[in-house]
């Protein structure tokens, strides 16, 4: 059985332990690759990461962008989105399709 | 187009043609996958970038609701109360096949038999606030757990993709051609050593014939000779 995990600064992230989600609450981004370093060798299929983290954290999560297993994804946190996961998703349309054909230059 | 540093023989030209048809063959299939797995990547990013609008936007609501939450109760009770989670995820992965590529499947349950008893805490000490908080968390997670998957899915996609496009150009553009281009002088120096070959026969023969000629003559002569005497 695989778990779900969260990492992100303490008060954003707090609501997901109500719904029964592994929280890892970090405030640096050097403590936050110790924990997704840690944890991705533990059965979690999906880490959430907050963007304010992800976006230091490019190189560590690199190494499991074309494994299965898990899934790294960038979530919004408390102060609002930076646009990264989006970002995120444009880069993949890029890199499959060689142009940016699907968001049309919009920022 | 650089051909390649091969012998001319016969041998080899019946090898280049094999490869070939094969490399053709391997072009046409591979082009024929990079066609699916475009159609199915763009609808694919398409709704991912709809889910990923969505999800943002819900837990922008989450995290608004929680703020109001934490404002009302101190730091302290909001963390007490929520220490011992009573609903619980059940992630099981499963896996499909898109086009060979290995795509996971999360299927998940929530631990708690009643949805509507989620609250890990008493009523007493915390406010309304935090419950409908809580309530709104999880109704945003199944959004989350689908982009999740439809994230992944696009990810692995894109790189099966790309790597795909590289096989097929590598193969139009460089491969074929030159092979093309190894057969066709391989053929073309088969062809000129098969001229020269003729025009020596035919030298050759000459050369016997004109000999001949010439001993037949000097027979001929000897003969004469003998029977003038």
């Amino acid at each position: 059985m695989y778990k779900i995990g969260v990492i992100g600064d303490r008060e954003s992230i707090l609501g997901f332990k109500a719904v029964g989600l592994d929280v890892f609450p970090c405030d640096a981004a050097d403590e936050a690759k110790k924990v997704l370093k840690k944890i991705a060798k533990e059965d979690f299929a999906i880490i959430y990461v907050t963007e304010q983290l992800y976006q230091y954290m490019g190189e560590e999560i690199d190494q499991y962008k074309d494994s299965r297993l898990p899934a790294i994804i960038p979530i919004p946190n408390k102060d609002g989105s930076l646009g990264i996961g989006m970002a995120n998703v444009r880069k993949s349309v890029e890199r499959a399709v060689g142009a940016d054909i699907l968001f049309g230059g919009e920022e | 187009m650089e051909r390649l540093n091969v012998n001319p023989t016969r041998m080899m030209l019946t090898t280049l043609k094999k490869k070939l048809a094969t490399a053709t063959r391997g072009h046409k299939l591979m082009k024929d996958k990079r066609d699916e797995l475009m159609k199915g990547f763009l609808e694919l990013a398409r709704e991912n970038k709809e889910l990923r609008a969505r999800a943002e936007a819900a837990l922008a609501e989450v995290y608004e609701s929680f703020s109001v939450a934490s404002a009302v109760m101190s730091q302290e009770v909001l963390e007490e109360a929520l220490m011992f989670p009573k609903q619980g995820v059940e992630l099981s992965v499963g896996g499909k096949n898109v086009m060979s590529v290995d795509v996971p499947v999360f299927d998940f349950k929530t631990a708690a038999e009643d949805q509507t008893d989620i609250f890990p805490y008493g009523y007493a000490g915390t406010s309304g606030e935090l419950d409908s908080a809580i309530r709104h968390m999880a109704e945003v997670f199944p959004i989350m757990l689908e982009l999740a998957a439809k994230e992944k899915e696009a990810a692995m996609l894109a790189a099966e993709l790309e790597r795909t496009r590289r096989r097929v150009n590598a193969l139009e553009y460089v491969k074929i051609p030159q092979l093309q281009m190894t057969i066709k002088y391989i053929v073309m120096k088969l062809d000129e050593n098969e001229r020269g070959n003729q025009t020596r026969l035919m030298k050759v023969k000459d050369m016997i014939l004109a000999e001949a000629i010439e001993e037949k003559r000097a027979a001929d002569e000897q003969e004469y000779k003998e029977a003038c005497s």
